[in-house]
């Protein structure tokens, strides 16, 4: 399955997650999707028998509340025991959440506060210098995160210590919870922002997966002596037309006629 | 007590390799020792307190320790959610030091004074409280901490504090420290203070029993049945709000205690703390309660209701507080609701309420 097949399920998966348990945060997912499933084709060094190896790459997945994205590719690539997820999600007693979980094999880090994971990332990143390890260091951050002064501490960080063993995404989607971006705290220039604060950055169509797959792939193999910042320009709710730039996607499940409609757009099979 | 914690945690950095110290930008002529042996193993995050603790976590989940070191409430509650999440839920090998306990930076005002940090951190699962008296609890702090797995807090006076043990061996959660020995009463301390307690005591020339808890928020019943068995009655002392602190831990496994059966009365318990409430009672401690405002009044509106919603305090000078009265009679000790409204010179508004507590 190539990385486009892939993302294509892990959308189809997050709808029905959405769909079956009811949850928000589908649009976040779908624009992070095609990066997840490139993350996850080949870029990342983990595997479902390797979770605990200390060799393995981290991916520290900060934008929590968009779950269903990287629930669905942990659990397409086998992280999860089998059909545990389309069971339980959300269900009380399961570590499957709505903002993704720790104790859940193959993710690093429990988030959902906003603001968390890159500082994590970055002390992640840090042990690995202090004592030459290999691994590489990713972490998923939204746009409207970037809001968050903790993530400018991190973000400063990273930058001094030269963190070039560091990857930070952030997905650029352009809307927030409360109204776009550019409405409600305006990050751009961002691109200019990172280099002003001595990161290494590159700015991808996030849905473009040769770009993404070129950039992280390159991103993770060169080390340059710079954190590096990949800034994804990205759609929320990518993938299902009347779910694309639309602040309701951020809240709404999908049901009835929505939810058909977007299956098959997405090539489900009919019910 | 923090030369003594830093000098320990140093030594033991060199036997235990997985020690790390981080600094948010603090600890000139405190922290060299460490940084200059172990540079490898130590990190100045900077003034970014939330990021110093994200960092810890960080290195914390890669296999090291880590101390994080800041003044008061600087690593506590400017970073309260990175504690409760990073840390505590990922049951991380992160250990918060604060310096500066309570008043002891007293005249730095009171962005220095570290008087909330015991309630907020102790409801946190999976964390170990410590608040030594004297360098030699600090050591002892220091001690268990390096080994300890899991989250942590060591709450440190500053430099100089008398000693409260001639001696002291060992240190472990839910134990109490006895001091000395006495009848009636039993003082309970934790933290610095409680020398400043012995010393009342004796000026007082009352032969209280004295004990020192180090780790708050972690006994059992074996170390307070005897206690409450033994004593007419317990007075806890310590160096933060009256609410939510040590005393108030106390109090809740007391009446935990006689709910299961455990004890057979409820001990008599005096909880000394930092009251969050005023006293008219002509001390000349207390005895108005008024705002302090740092801006130059324009208009001002000050009123005070009782608990039936009578307003029985209202003036629209800036000078002027409450006296506890109304009609000219002392109220009843409780809570009273206020609302404050006020114009600057410079145009600035504000408009707030709150509550406060008249202890008669
Ligand atoms: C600290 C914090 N504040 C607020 C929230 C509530 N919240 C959830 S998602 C979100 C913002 C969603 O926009 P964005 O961060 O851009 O995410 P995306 O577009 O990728 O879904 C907010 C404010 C939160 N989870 N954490
Ligand atoms: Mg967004």
């Amino acid at each position: 399955m190539d990385s486009v097949a892939f993302a294509q399920q892990i959308r189809l998966k997050a709808l029905t997650l959405c769909h079956t348990f009811r949850t928000s945060h589908i649009g976040g997912a779908f624009s992070i999707a095609d990066v997840v499933a490139v993350l996850y084709s080949g870029v990342l060094s983990v595997a479902p028998d390797r979770v605990n190896d200390p060799t393995r790459d981290r991916l520290f997945y900060s934008k929590g509340h968009a779950c269903t994205a990287l629930y669905a590719a942990l659990d397409i690539k086998g992280f999860f025991e089998k059909g545990a997820l389309d069971q339980n999600f959300t269900k009380d007693g399961t570590y499957f959440t709505s903002h993704i979980n720790h104790k859940l094999p193959g993710i690093e880090l429990s988030t959902g506060s906003l603001g968390h994971a890159l500082g994590v990332a970055c002390g992640s990143a840090l042990a690995a210098k202090r004592r030459k390890d290999d691994y590489k260091v990713f972490a998923i951050l939204s746009d409207g995160e970037l809001d968050e002064g903790s993530n400018w501490e991190a973000i400063l960080f990273a930058a001094h210590h030269r963190l070039d063993n560091l990857v930070m995404i952030v997905d650029f989607n352009k809307i927030q919870s409360f109204g776009s971006v550019a409405e409600v705290i305006a990050l751009e220039p961002l691109a200019d922002k990172m280099r002003a604060f001595n990161w290494d950055v590159r700015e991808i169509d996030g849905h473009d997966h040769d770009a993404v797959t070129s950039t992280l792939r390159d991103a993770r193999a060169k080390p340059q002596g710079k954190p590096i910042c990949v800034i994804a320009h990205t759609v929320k709710g990518k993938g299902v037309d009347f779910m694309e730039n639309k602040l309701a996607w951020h809240y709404k499940s999908p049901v009835g006629e929505d939810f058909e409609a977007a299956r098959r757009i997405l090539g489900g099979s009919d019910a | 007590m923090r030369n003594k914690f830093i000098q320990t945690l140093t030594q033991l950095a060199a036997k235990h390799d997985d020690i790390f110290l981080v600094c948010g930008d603090l600890g000139y002529s405190v922290l060299e020792p460490f940084s200059e042996q172990f540079p490898d193993r130590f990190l100045n995050a900077g003034v970014a307190e939330q990021n110093m603790t994200q960092v810890a976590a960080g290195l914390a989940r890669e296999g090291y320790n880590v101390f994080t070191y800041s003044i008061g409430n600087f690593p506590t509650l400017r970073c309260m959610e990175q504690i409760r999440y990073d840390v505590c839920y990922h049951q991380s090998n992160v250990k918060v030091v604060a310096v500066g306990g309570g008043y002891a930076y007293g005249p730095q005002g009171v962005s220095h004074h570290t008087t909330e940090d015991l309630a907020m951190l102790r409801v946190l699962p999976h964390m170990t409280m410590c608040i030594p008296a004297d360098a030699a609890e600090a050591e002892g702090a220091a001690r268990f901490m390096a080994t300890h797995k899991g989250p942590g807090y060591i709450r440190l006076n500053k430099a100089g504090e008398p000693a409260v043990h001639a001696q002291l061996d060992t240190m472990a959660p839910g134990q109490f420290i006895q001091v000395r020995d006495g009848a009636g009463t039993a003082l309970v301390g934790t933290g610095a203070i409680l020398h400043a307690a012995i010393r009342e005591l004796d000026a007082a020339g009352k032969a209280w029993a004295v004990y020192s808890a180090p780790f708050v928020g972690s006994y059992g019943a074996d170390v307070l049945k005897p206690l409450a068995e033994r004593y007419e009655r317990i007075v806890t002392i310590e160096e933060h709000q009256l609410n939510g602190g040590f005393g108030a831990s106390v109090a809740e496994v007391f009446s935990d205690m006689f709910d299961a059966g455990t004890l057979k009365a409820m001990p008599r318990l005096k909880r000394i703390a930092i009251p969050n409430a005023f006293t008219p009672n002509g001390d000349g401690r207390n005895d108005i309660f008024r705002p302090t405002i740092n801006h130059t009044i324009l208009a001002y509106h000050f009123v005070l209701y009782n608990r039936y919603g009578e307003r029985i305090f209202e003036t629209f000078d800036y000078g002027t507080g409450w006296d506890g009265t109304y009609k000219g009679k002392l109220q009843q000790s409780g809570s009273y609701v206020y609302r404050i409204r006020f114009t600057s010179i410079t145009g600035w508004q504000s408009d707030n309420n709150g509550s406060v507590l008249l202890i008669r």
